[in-house]
């Protein structure tokens, strides 16, 4: 048996047979240890494939050996492939993490199932990213959504219940309205798969019911990506759930459902069917720029720096949408770029704030003050982090930003660069509000605590160190992501 | 075995639909948004089933001597997409049992209404007036 | 028929808006998810009718009844007024009837649904798959990765909701102390009426390949003979037979079994859950995988339903004996 064959179900299989491996062997800290091999196995089969994809080109793998399109076939291309190792590279980074932090947020009886879920969540997510199958990715969405929806409302506040049941009814409206959406598309093609609906579509863009098809699955992802206006079920969320659920989620699920909306608008659709004759161009752009201008002007006035994180979610999103709007070439190499630097930022804030959690009792402003002075590696890294979400030269946030800008100037679009800069003004007020708080001001006397474990140190140190790495050194992601956008731009033909 | 003309079928189940949808979003209740959304996903599989419908074909299992069945796959995506809804409406029931427990409601407005007050009670003007009345 | 079956959905719909007594709501909604079933009837999809019914029709309306115990019959007047979200429906019906204007009629023999991937499922299934069963063969074969994939939704779901209510392992048992009072007759025809219940469901199991049923149904089918004799037999009767700390680590044996079978392919050389590793022919492989597979689906199904069910009874044996819970 040639394992490198099989490597495409592996990367899912690993979270996904781990978890009930959890629930079976039932201790706490064996469910932590299995959770974070499975994820680092996950991730190490990710790059192999990552290096497979880029020698062979697309993969393609016929589940239970059934051919295309009569059985399900994951397919991985340089798009998947990126996705797979943001994801289960973060996913691990996380998982190095979670250890202290769950044994204190999670009730001890609560902690196997909380990372059985947890594995459950990851490998929806993963299999979201191979599936060459439009019915699959929604059984995927669901087992990853299910598994967040639980994940929120563990957190110690009651008020993570209530932000998990609205997660709840959103996601699943979502959900069905992607469900109706695919029952559309299969009225006229009678096929699932993506390639076959790439081949088969273009003869039918001026059919309403495909149409109508269209519309179902953009709003729905929409929904699960939280774009502005559909993003109320968010800030909510993130502020309640426990610090290594905010991380692993913020870093990593609204990115798939990016990725899931680039697969349907440019692969299964085309570039020119979705954003041009369709006018969702112009209507990712508005939403894009009213969520930038919006949620950051909401995110300067919050107290609590999980939930100023959360807004500023909301916002970098915008900037993603806004980029696939721009319908070019570079908009979309903007766009993976973002994803994939936001991912950083985010974990490396998301993380600094579980740390700050674990040691002194929650993620509100007041409490930060003077966090220098007992916890400055946790500082820096929130420092690090904060810059590269404004986009400071040398950030990894500047080169996607770089790019953004770029793309709209190309287009002779200035109004929408001045917004992208505008954003960033913003950004510094509400980062400025954290970094005084927590450089400037005197910590309140009561206060005596140390710098985290190490075992938290070294994640959020890794992701802190990533954001500068990825600002000065650029060949590697540029790279991937013009080719992937290349690939993106083609259609779904090759 | 239709009967119906055209695309009569399909308006109805759009009606079905939008019944369950709005139960969704209008309704306070949160047990009945719960109920809203098992309507609103049990008729978009009447959708479904109404596609896979062929005229004067037969159950999908295999007989002598019958050559016309209705479409197999739709029923298949439809078992699973059942299977998912009574798990997504199995957590949501969890979750308002728990929400009962600890807010005392499950109407929508008050529920908010607690929210928003812990939300300001959590502001640090109000913090430091706690801690300083325990001072005293 | 079909327009008897519609219009009564309709009205059911109707109502389940108006009425505020959320009691008779979930009771209409019990009525319309089997209306539903004898729907699906009607159009040839006797598989999904026995789901839809012994689900939609069975498990959730018990799981509703069971929120209303703990949170109260009555709902409020909603304050707001409903302009908006009749404006949000109305666009997305208008919407779906614009996108039904070019659907193929509903029937329509030659429609592309019918005629593209369908076919092989219905000329060569007994070739390649060797059982009656259509839908079984696209269920547990063709596509049944995702039928893996629907049963680690169920899987996810037994431990959303041990997580969210805790299943009170510990909690106090009532042998014989009955949840309904007292029923002699009812226990005598229970007892009898028991095991037939559980032939039943083996025979739903078993019987998958033929006709209607499979792992999924007989699952459920199985559970409700445990809950049935709990409702009857007293508070806790069924979990001195199988203790919930049990179901858990059954349902995840049961999942493992689904996935299991697909690494044993992987291992003997072939794609993941490509059964026809599994036996010296490709049809013998496929009945062996797939017997296998719906075997881990009922095991999977039935310890995570009976273990919801638990939860939910246990959460309600607390308030009561707190005091709190719904008037």
């Amino acid at each position: 048996m040639s394992l490198s064959l099989h490597l495409p179900v592996l990367v899912i299989l690993l979270p996904l047979m781990a978890s009930p491996l959890c629930i079976l062997i039932d201790r706490a800290r064996a469910s932590w240890l299995i959770t974070l091999i499975a994820s680092l196995l996950s991730f190490y089969c990710s790059v192999l494939l990552l290096q497979q994809v880029q020698i062979t080109g697309t993969i393609s793998y016929e589940l239970g050996g059934w051919q295309p399109p009569w059985g399900i076939e994951y397919r991985i291309d340089l798009l998947s492939a990126f996705m797979l190792i943001l994801v289960t590279g973060l996913a691990t980074l996380v998982l190095l993490f979670a250890r202290y932090s769950v044994e204190q947020e999670i009730s001890k009886l609560r902690i196997v199932p909380f990372y059985a879920t947890l594995l459950l969540a990851i490998a929806g997510l993963t299999g979201i990213c191979v599936s060459g199958d439009v019915f699959n990715v929604f059984v995927f969405l669901e087992i990853s959504s299910i598994a967040s929806y639980t994940l929120i409302s563990m957190g110690r506040d009651r008020r993570a219940l209530n932000a998990a049941f609205k997660y709840l009814v959103m996601g699943t409206i979502g959900a069905t309205f992607i469900l109706i959406g695919i029952g559309f598309l299969y009225m006229h093609t009678g096929t699932l798969n993506m390639q076959d609906l790439a081949g088969r579509l273009p003869a039918l863009y001026d059919n309403r019911t495909i149409r109508a098809g269209f519309a179902f699955i953009t709003v729905g992802i929409g929904l699960k990506l939280a774009l502005f206006p559909l993003h109320l079920w968010l800030p909510n969320a993130y502020t309640y759930a426990p610090s290594v659920v905010s991380a692993l989620l913020a870093a990593t699920a609204t990115k798939v459902a990016v990725y899931m909306l680039l697969r349907f608008l440019l692969n299964i659709f085309s570039l020119d069917f979705s954003l041009d004759a369709m006018p969702l161009d112009l209507i990712l752009i508005a939403l894009g720029s009213t969520a930038i201008i919006s949620a950051s002007l909401v995110a300067i006035f919050q107290v609590n720096l999980k939930r100023l994180l959360a807004y500023s979610s909301v916002a970098q999103l915008g900037y993603i949408a806004l980029a696939i709007g721009l319908a070019n070439h570079s908009g979309l190499t903007a766009a993976m770029l973002h994803i994939f630097n936001h991912a950083l930022m985010k974990g490396a804030l998301f993380l600094s704030l579980g740390a700050m959690v674990y040691k002194l009792g929650d993620a509100e402003l007041h409490s930060s003050q003077g966090l220098i002075r007992h916890m400055p590696l946790t500082s820096v890294s929130i420092l690090v982090g904060g810059l590269s979400l404004i986009g400071i030269p040398g950030t990894a946030g500047f080169i996607s930003k770089w790019y953004m800008i770029q793309a709209t100037l190309e287009l002779g679009l200035w109004p929408l660069a001045l917004i992208i800069l505008a954003g960033s003004v913003l950004a510094v007020i509400y980062i400025w509000k954290i970094v005084e708080s927590i450089f400037f001001q005197s910590p309140p006397s009561t206060v005596a605590v140390h710098e985290a474990p190490v075992s938290m140190i070294v994640p959020m140190a890794i992701l802190a160190a990533a954001n500068i790495y990825f600002g000065l050194n650029t060949h590697l992601t540029v790279d991937l992501a013009d080719s992937a956008s290349t690939l993106l731009v083609m259609g779904g033909g090759q | 075995m239709s009967h119906f003309p055209g695309l009569f079928n399909y308006w109805i189940v759009i009606f079905l639909m939008m019944a369950g949808f709005y139960v969704v979003i209008s309704q306070g209740n949160l047990v009945k948004k719960i109920i809203g959304l098992s309507l609103f996903q049990a008729s978009a599989f009447i959708l479904y089933i109404s596609e896979a419908n062929v005229d004067g074909g037969h159950v999908p299992i295999l007989e002598e001597g019958i050559t016309l069945y209705s479409n197999p796959l739709p029923h298949v995506l439809i078992l699973t997409a059942i299977v998912v809804s009574v798990s997504t409406t199995a957590v949501g029931l969890a979750l308002i049992v728990r929400i009962k427990e600890t807010y005392g409601t499950v109407e929508e407005d008050e529920l908010q209404e607690i929210d928003n007050a812990q939300d300001e009670a959590d502001t640090p003007d109000q913090k430091q007036q706690i801690a300083e009345e325990k001072e005293i | 028929m079909d327009i008897a079956l519609l219009s009564m959905l309709s009205i059911t719909a109707i109502a389940a808006i108006r009425l505020r007594d959320l009691f008779a709501v979930t009771m209409l909604f019990g009525i319309y998810s089997f209306l539903t079933a004898a729907f699906f009837l009607t159009l040839d999809a006797i598989d999904v009718a026995f789901t839809e019914a012994a689900v939609g029709a069975g498990v959730t309306t018990v799981l509703m009844l069971a929120t209303l115990r703990l949170t109260g019959r009555y709902e409020q007047t909603p304050k707001h007024s409903p302009l908006i979200p009749i404006l949000v429906v109305c666009i997305t019906g208008a919407a779906l009837v614009y996108g039904t204007l070019d659907a193929p009629t509903v029937g329509d023999p030659e429609a592309p649904s019918q005629t593209h991937v369908a076919p092989r499922y219905i000329q060569q299934s007994a070739d390649e798959i060797g059982i009656p069963n259509m839908v079984t063969s696209v269920l547990a074969s063709y596509r049944g990765y995702d039928t893996l994939g629907e049963t680690f939704v169920i899987f996810c779901a037994g431990l959303a909701v041990i997580i969210i209510l805790g299943l009170q392992d510990s909690g106090e048992i009532h042998p014989g102390r009955s949840a309904i009072g007292d029923q002699l007759v009812l226990r005598v025809v229970i007892k009898m009426l028991l095991p037939f219940i559980l032939l039943f469901a083996l025979y739903v199991q078993l019987h998958g390949d033929y006709g209607a049923g499979g792992g999924f149904q007989a699952g459920v089918i199985f559970a409700s003979g445990f809950i049935l004799y709990d409702l009857v037999f007293g508070e806790g009767d069924a979990r001195l037979i199988i203790p919930p700390n049990w179901l858990r680590r059954m349902a995840a044996l049961g999942v493992l079994l689904y996935a299991g079978v697909g690494v044993t392919t992987l291992i003997m050389g072939k794609n993941f859950l490509d059964y026809s590793a599994l036996a010296e022919s490709p049809t013998a492989g496929q009945h062996l995988g797939i017997f296998l597979v719906e075997i881990g689906v009922g095991i999977t199904v039935f310890s995570v339903i009976l273990t919801i069910f638990f939860a939910f009874s246990g959460r309600a044996r607390i308030a009561v004996k707190t005091g709190r819970g719904g008037s």
